[in-house]
């Protein structure tokens, strides 16, 4: 892999509640390269969209980066403040939420808000931004941009909406976009034309991408690389064909062998049993230890980062060593064998 | 083959908008627009057996939950009826409609908004129960033990409000809640859309346990076509309001038949398949609003001919226990 764009190392980010400090994301480490997707993949309350909004210095009190490094091209991000971030922001990262309505202003015209978009960090006259504004639009595929420019959110579906987020995103050409859950609301068929869509921009544009989401499908037909999360950690990395082939972590084998779709009908599906820990009251070491079937004696101190080579990592005392994947205990629970 | 349970006779629900006072005002004088209408659900048939899971699918604004909620009880319909053990559901007054429509029991979608924040769980799930004369209110204690044990909850839970609860155990009280009126038919909108992965084979495997257990007869909602896949009998397609493909569901997936429906399988993300391996369908869904005439999905279809913009195609049979609305399969599209 090329210099990487994006380099994450170690990052800390907690919010101090009257129940205590909350670790949100304790000791994040990853990488895109340029043009490359990585896939963000965790459960609710895992951190995966705390790590993207820290990304960007968007935490806000009563939340703090509290550790880490975010660099950009070499410059951490994690050191700038007021003005200096906001030069950054949406020239250099930009951000694709979940519910594009975030993004756009109800009472605005799309042209209007990305005119203004093209000239809060370029000195562009309104004509220029306007034909940015369109190309953009034509970028992400869709039909007829000069309409559209002319057009308010609420004439847009979901799924135009999206696109028009995304646009907004590619502006400035920045070198990483963050998308949080961005096909989450959408339909499947509009879901399906996006995901296309983002990977041809990658590979066109040189853009990067983390692709924030719960969805193992989509991982699995969008990105390059992935990185899964469990209660503020990372517990796997890999290349994302790899780590779906062959999980070394037995939460992302859990994760994995509950897809229904992979599955004969009606037999009972593999589970993950028990529920997300709280983060104000995680069990000491591995927080995963609880629901696992692998778990042993060693799992009550903090499980080390195993290197398996080719970026494969996991965070676990007993990793899956094989492409065989059998259950340790006599458990219920048996998880798909990996081929 | 045993008798319907449930017998969905053309069944049609339109929306009509209540035009603004403006509006009427101006239709007064004749200057109005026309009203819009939605035709959420137009002309559905199925039947259900005692003891069948169908799983009915489609895209958002397909119709998919006006129909489940037509079928508990909630909507009426606008044209057609409801037949449950052959005898009228909608049209019955009184008493008598009060009894039928507890035989439906519908589990929703969010089960932060299902549940009353400010209810015990315990109160949440014998309610229903005791207003009905199913239980006696000193038995209600134990009837309430009874149904969260058999969705996997700790009896002495039911003291608690629901915010002391996680998604996935939410949605066991709302299947209780459901359970606990001994309904002959359960409709559940999307049970697990809104649970994490790991979460979601839990509530599916509870749900085919308790299918195994008390014969349950169920009208299951998703887009999700891998969950359908699982826990249904026979899937129904449905798209702008209308079935396009209703078919067992072995056989649906093997060989699907109408091309929106091969379409959706295709444009699926599916894990392990790998990169760059789906096709997206063009185009976007219609607006409900406005519909395409005839066949619905032609304008991204892409076998679409004129007779698909004339006239729509009935849902016609294509083999034993399968039906498909294409004029593919009835003479072309010429």
């Amino acid at each position: 892999m090329s210099e990487p764009v994006l380099r994450v190392k170690d990052l800390r980010t907690q919010f101090h509640t009257r129940a205590g400090i909350l670790k949100a994301v304790d000791g994040v480490s990853f990488e895109v390269g340029r043009g490359r997707i990585l896939g963000l993949v965790g459960e609710s309350g895992s951190g995966k969209s705390v790590t993207g909004y820290s990304i960007l210095g968007l935490i806000e009190a009563p939340g703090e980066v509290a550790g880490g490094q975010v660099l950009l091209n070499g410059q951490d991000l994690t050191k700038l403040k007021g003005e200096a971030i906001r030069r950054v922001r949406g020239a250099q990262v930009a951000m694709v939420f979940q519910d594009p309505m975030m993004t756009l202003n109800p009472v605005l015209k799309i042209g209007t808000q990305m005119i203004a978009a093209v000239r809060a960090h370029d000195r562009v006259s309104r004509k220029v931004a306007w034909t940015r504004a369109r190309d953009a639009l034509a970028k992400v595929g869709i039909p007829s941009p000069e309409e559209r420019l002319d057009a308010y959110p609420h004439q847009l579906s979901g799924g135009m909406r999206q696109r028009v987020a995304i646009a907004i995103a590619l502006l400035h050409n920045p070198a990483v976009i963050i998308a949080d859950e961005p096909t989450t609301a959408l339909d499947v068929s509009i879901q399906g034309q996006i995901l296309a869509e983002v990977r041809r921009l990658a590979d066109e544009t040189g853009t990067a991408f983390v692709w924030v989401t719960h969805d193992l499908a989509v991982v699995s037909s969008l990105a390059d690389d992935i990185c899964v999360m469990y209660a503020g950690r990372v517990v796997e990395t890999g290349a994302a064909a790899d780590v779906i082939a062959a999980p070394r972590h037995p939460y992302t084998a859990g994760l994995l062998a509950s897809v229904p779709a992979e599955h004969e009908p009606g037999t009972r599906l593999p589970q993950v049993p028990g529920s997300t820990p709280s983060l104000a009251n995680l069990p000491p070491g591995c927080a995963f230890a609880p629901r696992c079937f692998r778990a042993g004696p060693a799992c009550t101190t903090t499980p080390p980062v195993q290197d398996f080579g080719d970026g494969r990592t996991a965070l676990c005392h007993y990793p899956i060593e094989t492409d065989k994947c059998q259950p340790l205990s006599s458990t219920s629970t048996t998880y798909r064998s990996a081929s | 083959m045993s008798a319907a349970l449930l017998d969905i006779d053309h069944v049609s629900k339109r929306f009509v908008k209540r035009p603004s006072l403006g509006e009427r005002i101006a239709g007064l004088i004749g200057a109005g627009r026309n009203t819009e209408i939605v035709r959420a659900v137009s002309d559905v048939s199925l039947k259900i057996r005692k003891g069948e899971v169908i799983g009915l699918v489609g895209e958002s604004g397909c119709g998919k939950s006006t129909l489940g909620r037509i079928v508990a009880g909630i909507y009426a319909p606008s044209d057609g009826k409801i037949l449950f053990d052959d005898k009228p559901v909608a049209r019955e007054q009184g008493r008598h409609t009060q009894k039928l429509t507890t035989r439906v029991q519908m589990v929703h979608q969010d089960p932060f908004a299902s549940l009353d924040p400010r209810m015990r769980i315990g109160d949440t799930v014998a309610e229903g129960p005791i207003t009905h004369r199913i239980v006696k209110s000193r038995d209600a204690d134990s009837y309430v033990a009874d149904m969260l044990g058999r969705v996997g909850l700790d009896p002495s839970y039911r003291r608690r409000f629901p915010h002391q609860f996680s998604g996935g155990q939410r949605q066991r009280i709302a299947i209780a809640r459901a359970l606990a009126m001994k309904p002959d038919l359960l409709v559940l909108d999307e049970p697990v859309a809104s649970l994490d992965v790991s979460i979601q084979a839990q509530v599916l495997n509870l749900f085919m346990d308790l299918r195994q257990d008390l014969d349950l007869t169920a009208i299951f909602i998703s887009h999700d076509l891998g969950v359908v896949r699982h826990v249904s009998d026979r899937v129904a397609i449905m798209y702008l309001g209308r079935i396009v493909e209703l078919a067992p569901t072995a056989e649906l997936y093997a060989a699907p038949n109408h091309p929106y429906t091969r379409a959706l399988f295709e444009s699926v993300p599916r894990v392990g398949v790998g990169r760059k391996n789906f096709r997206p369908i063009a185009g976007e869904i219609p607006s409900p609003l406005h519909p395409p005439s005839g066949c619905h999905f032609h304008p991204r279809c892409p076998f679409a001919g004129p007779r698909c913009k004339r006239e729509a195609p009935p849902l016609a049979a294509i083999g034993p226990g399968r039906f498909s609305a294409c004029h593919l399969n009835t003479g072309g599209t010429e």
